[in-house]
This record gives C-alpha cells, structure tokens and sequence, in this order.
C-alpha cells in the first residue's frame, strides 16, 4: 500500500522456482531451524473476517483455514500425488459404479468433549451435513446424490449414494466433511457458526472468536490419530494458534516485517519482494480446481461462434498476465484445471500465445477490420462481456490487461464488476457472456459440477453433448485406469472448443516470519497447521 | 419547558423510524440480496439449482412481499429485535451492541484529543503576541482538514508501529491499541472544531463588549478565556453535535486500517453483504446517537448563555446566524 518495491524479474523468477516446488510439500519453512518444538503460539493474520467458523457450512479460506485444524476426517489427500490416504477411516472400498463406500474407522478417536468418535458419530455428522442444505456451500455438492448413512457395526458405516459419485471418496477428506460431534447438533446451525457447539476431534479445539479481531484455538491434549500423511503422530506442537483478522494488505506486510506477526495470509504480489532473502520466507501453493477462467455462454452474441471463442484463447498471452499484473508465484493455466488437481492434463500448446492464429481464425471466419480497429461482421461487432465481481484483488488488473491483449485481435471486451450477488442472479438467469471466476477443489469431478447440463452447466451446452458423457465417466469409477482418459478428454474437449477459456492458476502466498516453521497447505490449499511450531521464546 | 422535551421525544421518534424505513428501502431495491451474497461470495461457488436458493431465501423470509418484511422487521424493531444476521447466524442486535464498546472508546478518547488539539490551537493561535506564531497555528486546522483519514492513519502506522515499534497496529487490545486510532480521528475533527472557534473568538474579541470589560480592568487573559472563550464556546457545542457523526464516520476507516473490531467494521461487512437485519440495527442506532447527542447539545446551551433558557431550539438558531 505504501511503498512499491522494485524487483530484478530474474533473481524472483529463479527463487519462485524453488518455492513452488517446495510448496507442494508441507516442507519446513527454514533448513537450519533445528529440530522442531513444541510449545509457543503461531500469530497468523488472515485478511477476512470468517463469518462462520463451521467448517461444514462455510466456503471461504480465512474460515476454512480455521476450521481445518478443529477437525478430522475420514481420509487424507496427499498434496503432492493426489492420493487418498488413511486418517479417521484406515480402510476403505467402493462398489464398481461408485454408488456405494464403505469405511473401516480407526478404535479410541474421541471427540474434544469427550465422546467416542464411532460410526454412528459419523452417520449423525454427515446426515448433519446433508441437513444443512444450501447452507452448506461445498457439502452440497459433495453429498449432492447422497441417499444415506448406514452404521454396519461400531467402527464401520457405509455410504450410499443415487448416482455415481467418485468424487465422494476425495469429499471426504475435506474439512468441509470433518467430522463434528453429535452434540454439536444439539446447537442450530448459526449457533455452531459462532463456535458455539464446534466439538470436532481435531488436533485443535476452539478457543474464541471475536468478530472483525481475533480467533483464538488451542491445543487438544491427548491428540494421537493424526493423518498418515502428517510428519509427526501425538499432540500438535503449537500450543495456541492466534488468527489476526487484518484487513489491510499493506497492514499485514508490516506488522510482519516488525515482528507482530509469527506470519501472514494473502500476501499481495506487488509486496512480495518484501519477504524473500532477508529471513522472511514464503509458502506457495496454486489452488486445485478451475483456473481464473472466461467462461463463456455459447448461447450468446459472438459467443455461439466456435472460432471466435478459440480465437479470444489464442489471443489471450497468459505469461504476460502473470509476468506484470501478478507475480513469478502465479502460473499461466496449463488446462481448465489447475496443475494441482489431481488427473490434469498438460494442455500447455493449446492454450500458447498464438495472435497470429487468432487473426487467421477470425479473418477466415469473415471478421473484417472497422474504423475503431473492432472487426465486424454482418454489421455485428466482435465484441462481448464479462461479468466478475472483486473476490480476487487482482482480477479488474488482470481483465483490464487481457482487454488489451484482446483488441490487437480485434475483439472487443468489456468489463463489468458486480456484487457477488449479481453475478450470481445473472448467472442464474444466464444472462452473460462471458463469467470471471475460479473453484477451489481438488478433484476433476468440479467440471462436472460446473460444465455439465446435468449440473451447473454455465457454457449453456445442449444435452447429450460429448463432454457430458465424458464427465460422466470420470464420475463413475474411483479406478484411475477408468478415470484419467476420461478427465483428460474433458478437459481435452473444453480448451478446445473454448467452452472456457483459461488463464491463470490462482495462488496462495503466504509469507512466514524467522520463527515460524513448517507452514503447510493440505491438498486443496487451505492451511495445515499439525506439524507446524515456532523457535524462540 | 416540558412542551418542548416533549416535542423533541416526537421528533427523535419521526427520525429513528425514517432511518428505519430508508435504510429497508434501500436495501431493498438493490439487486440481488443477502442469500444471493452469501452464497455467490468465494472461490469455492459449487452450482447451486434455483431450487436450492428459493429454499435458501424462504429460510431467512426473504421471499415474502415487502409489506410483510417491513412489517415483521418494524414489529421486531420496537423490541429492540432486528433479527438475525444472514452472513454470520448472530443476532443483529448482539453483534452492534458488542462491536459498540470498542468504538465508544476510540470516538470519545478521539473527541477529548480534538476538543486538545483544536481548541488549543485556537486559543493559543488568537492569544498569542507573536504574529509568526499565531499564524502557524492558526494555518494548522486547514492543513487538518486536507488530510484524508485513511492515508493518516496508514503513515502513523508506519511511523510508530512499523519503523519504531512502540505502538501496535493491530487489534483491540489494552489501552495502548487506542492511541494510534484516536489521533487518527481527533486529527480532522480537531481541525473542525479549532477553525470554528478561532472565527468566532476573533468575532467575539471584536464585540464591543469586550472593550467594557477591558474598561474595568480585567487582564488579558481573562478577556480571553473567561469572556470571549464562554461566548465563541456555542458554535463549538453546535459543531460537536455535527463531529460526533464525524467521529462514528471516521470509524469505519480507523477499524480497517487499524484492524480493530467495532461498528465501522460491521457496519461495512453489512452493507457489502446487503445484510439488512445488521444495516438497520446500525443505522437505527446512529440515528439514535444523533438524536440524543444533539439533544444534549440544545439542553447544555442554557447553561452557557442564559437568553437561551426560554425557548432554547429557536434562540439558539438566531445565535448561530447573528455569529
């Protein structure tokens, strides 16, 4: 906010290389930080107030990053492969078309209050979960066809769902999925919003939550059923986790960099510099899902012509995107899917630079040149809208960039920024050419969800269409053999006909103080704060 | 005197309930509303059907007609109950009341640090001798007044948190948290109330009056602040009345950047999610400070000038316009 640091692209460029392949571990922050400790408190800011702390009804990070350490689930996901791995469930199996899973629960889990975390605990949670509706935002699609919960005996219970849902098995290793305990029912869902009620049993426990100030959660004594994929088993090293709600970027950077802070959530590229070579360290890590993309309505205007779309894509130069509005952390989108999510497919050619591809499209397609330099054809400009609103800070920098890269082809356009709940009742009017938005999750199934006629089908595709029987397939089977082609030509099938067109992957940046160690993301880039501690006193 | 308490109750009572209407207005006809926020905000949007955001609105009643809204809200609002937060589950009522404390503290330690900071000026800048020295300070409250909120508060946290790091820049915490939020705020409105007051302490030592009192011997200083100041105070009292509202203004920058919890702060996640219930509760008791504020200001002015005491709204009108 106060100061702009000028940074030499080729020295950043090299050290982001490093951290981003660091980043897809968990690794320690600091080589010769010694062995880790246990004890001290990590003082985090996060640049949001989290509304509601349920980490079953919310869809935020700064809540989401909350919630994450207050409960457990029944899997893991490996952030660097994508596999599914043990943690509340030690086993698991599925029938063949995925409609049906069983989970084998690890014995002694207990939740913060003292009741035993068995099956009929997950059944409560998850029917909880399901109750909940619209209220929760990712439950909803993770259980979207779930039929019911079925206690088999105390440490087994099985799921069963109407329609294929592989997606399920990665579901449950969200916190969106964390298991919260049967008395966290006895309270209504606003209250558990509040932190009333929140009993999970994670290697935290809620300590308070003052709104607009401060979250405070402390250690679980007795804690010994971490994941598999944790680095250490037992109790958390941290004692207490202070989240600092700070809304100003230029606040956190210097409340950091003064040693306020232990470490700071979204850090803003242009302050980067400010935390490489000089104690300071940062975490990064791309979010699984769909990259910031122009997802576009092919029901309208200039739109429902196929080599307009592929044309805008041509035109589109992603590493310029990232080079100047963004920073070396951010990566120009290589697919739909983000290289973090588990089956993505390279698609780097199709998705190159190409303008001189792009004019040969339009001009074969008889877009010819007008006096503002717009083509037109049959007196129709070239031109189209897109509608975003400002949950990413960078997004207005981005299409604004991308608008010029736009009218060298002759495509002209134009920005509209709107509330969250406008783009939202225009999406759900269709009323739109082109959509600004990314979804964290790291699982392919979320093309489905949002390409599908069958779900959100935001392109306004008619049914029977290729990519749906090719999103049905990956849905069907949690065999990758089965699922990869299929993710992949689905992915295949939308950069190619530009039902959306990608642009770049959004990153978590997280810089981290000399005494903060081990800052880590889970797979769907949300903070991992198990093995985390700090040195000093 | 009891005719016009009175009228005064009457007319609070007309305000507090326009504030309530307008603010409902308002937030009415905006597109979208609450659910649709809450549930298109973040990065995590999974496709909802139409089916499940009719469910959604018909929760919080918000697909009832407006007469039926407004008059559930109103009903609510007599008993000091504005309903539940849509972004956060907590009772509107709950959440301003708790966020009221932490910027009572910052408004009225800003007010006493402007009352400081402007009056001082004046008075020191109109009873100086040295024509230097009164000048400077008397160019202070314009130099005040340009400074936007925001940017001073940011170059104060960068002064004495970041670089000398004697004070914190974040949180609600002890008293130290206050100081640099108060400065910030007492800043500008200080400049307010030190122009005001040397205008009108230059106007009053101009009065002829001042030349009797000076005829019967009394020093300057007591020319100064015992005569003049009394007299140049009203149009002070009256701009404190209009700064309050300044102060609870100047809160919603003062809490951003300097991360503390209080009304500015709820009452911009409010708006930004079209949180009616919270709006409201916010605005109706804005409205509710004005209103006894301003009514404590027209109550004090007796006190200071007994040709108030009749009929105080209506003197001190022709007060304001002969200074």
């Amino acid at each position: 906010m106060i100061g702009v640091h000028s940074r030499t692209p080729a020295l950043i460029l090299s050290l982001a290389a490093v951290s981003v392949v660091a980043a897809c571990s968990s690794a320690a922050t600091t080589a010769d930080a010694g062995p880790p400790r246990a004890g001290g408190t990590l003082t985090l800011a996060v640049g949001s107030n989290p509304d509601c702390l349920d980490p079953q009804q919310t869809g935020t990070n700064a809540s989401l990053n909350v919630g994450r350490q207050l409960v457990d689930s029944l899997t893991d996901q490996d952030p660097d492969t994508g596999e599914i791995k043990p943690w509340l469930a030690t086993s698991w199996e599925s029938n063949a078309d995925s409609t049906s899973f069983t989970f084998h629960l690890r014995p002694g889990v207990t939740f913060s209050d003292g009741t035993p975390l068995d099956a009929a605990a997950v059944k409560t949670s998850f029917d909880g979960v399901k109750a909940l509706g619209a209220k929760s935002l990712l439950g909803l699609g993770y259980l979207a066809s779930y039929r019911s919960a079925t206690v088999v005996d105390p440490q087994t219970v099985r799921f069963d769902f109407t329609t294929p849902s592989a997606q399920f098995l990665q579901a449950t290793s969200t916190m969106s999925l964390g298991i919260l305990a049967p008395a966290a029912y006895q309270k209504t869902p606003d209250q558990r919003c509040q932190g009333d009620g929140l009993i999970g049993s994670g290697p935290f426990v809620f300590g308070s939550f003052k709104q607009n100030s401060e979250i405070v959660i402390t250690k679980r004594k007795g804690y010994n059923w971490g994941s598999s994929l944790w680095k250490h088993q037992g109790e958390a090293y941290l004692d207490t986790v202070d989240y600092k709600i700070v809304p100003e970027p230029g606040v956190r950077t210097g409340s950091l960099l003064s040693g306020q802070l232990s470490a700071t959530t979204e850090v803003q590229p242009v302050d980067e510099a400010q935390f490489q070579g000089n104690g300071f360290s940062e975490q990064t890590r791309p979010n699984p899902g769909i990259v910031f993309n122009l997802h576009a309505n092919v029901t309208k205007g200039v739109l429902t012509d196929e080599r307009v779309r592929q044309a805008v894509s041509k035109g589109i130069n992603r590493q310029e995107v990232t080079d100047t509005v963004l920073s070396p952390n951010y990566k120009p989108a290589t697919s739909i899917l983000a290289s973090t999510t588990p089956l993505h497919a390279d698609l780097s050619q199709e998705l190159a630079y190409d303008p001189a591809g792009a004019t040969r499209l339009l001009d074969e397609d008889g877009w010819v040149p007008g006096p503002d330099g717009i083509r037109v054809k049959n007196g129709q400009r070239l031109s189209a809208s897109v509608l975003f609103s400002s949950v990413f800070n960078q997004s207005q920098s981005v299409l604004e960039l991308i608008q010029q890269q736009l009218r060298k082809i002759g495509f002209d356009l134009r920005i509209e920024l709107h509330t969250n709940a406008e783009v939202l009742q225009l999406q759900q009017a269709g009323n739109y050419e082109f959509l600004w938005y990314n979804v964290t999750r790291a699982d392919p199934d979320i093309l489905r969800n949002n390409f599908s006629t069958k779900a959100g089908n935001r392109s306004k595709l008619a049914p029977g269409n290729p990519l749906d029987a090719a999103l049905d397939q990956q849905a069907a089977s949690i065999d990758p053999a089965v699922r990869k082609p299929a993710a992949e030509q689905a992915q295949r099938l939308i950069v190619e006909q530009a039902y959306a067109i990608p642009v770049f992957e959004l990153t978590q940046v997280i810089a981290v103080g000399p005494d903060a160690h081990a800052v880590g993301f889970e797979a769907s880039s949300r903070l991992q704060l198990f093995d985390t501690w700090v040195s000093g006193s | 005197m009891r005719s016009y308490a009175l009228r005064r109750v009457l007319q609070a009572v007309v305000v507090l309930w326009a504030a309530f209407t307008l603010s409902f207005v308002i937030l009415y006809l905006l597109p979208g509303d609450a659910v649709l926020a809450k549930l298109g905000g973040g990065d995590t949007a999974t496709a909802l059907t139409p089916e499940q955001i009719a469910q959604a609105r018909a929760e919080y009643g918000l697909d009832d007609p407006w007469f039926v809204q407004y008059g559930k809200r109103l009903a609510g609002a007599l008993h000091a109950d504005f309903g539940r937060s849509i972004a956060t589950g907590d009772s509107a009522t709950h959440m301003v009341l708790t966020a009221l404390p932490p910027t009572l503290a910052v408004a009225g330690l800003g007010l006493v640090l402007a009352l400081l900071f402007g009056g001082g000026a004046a008075l020191a800048g109109t009873y100086t001798r040295a024509k230097w020295l009164g000048n400077l300070l008397l160019s202070l409250p314009p130099l005040g007044i340009s400074l936007p909120v925001f940017w001073v508060g940011l170059v104060l946290v960068q002064i004495f948190s970041f670089q000398l790091r004697v004070l914190p820049a974040l949180g609600n915490n002890g008293p130290q948290s206050l100081i640099l939020p108060a400065i910030t705020l007492a800043l500008p409105t200080g400049a307010v109330i030190g122009q005001v007051l040397a205008k009108s302490l230059r106007t009053q030592l101009a009065e002829p009056y001042i030349e009797t009192v000076r005829a019967k011997g009394a020093g300057r200083g007591r020319v100064h602040f015992g005569h003049a100041l009394r007299n140049a105070a009203i149009p002070v009292l009256t701009m404190v009345g209009v700064v309050a509202g300044q102060l609870l203004a100047g809160s919603v920058v003062t809490e951003t950047v300097f991360s503390r919890d209080g009304v500015g702060r709820v009452t911009t996640a409010a708006v930004n999610a079209q949180d009616i219930p919270v709006v409201q509760a916010v605005i109706v008791l804005a409205a509710f400070f004005f209103v006894v504020i301003n009514l404590a200001v027209d109550l004090i002015y007796p006190l200071l000038d007994p040709r108030v005491r009749c009929d105080p709204a209506v003197r001190v009108r022709k007060e304001l316009v002969h200074g």
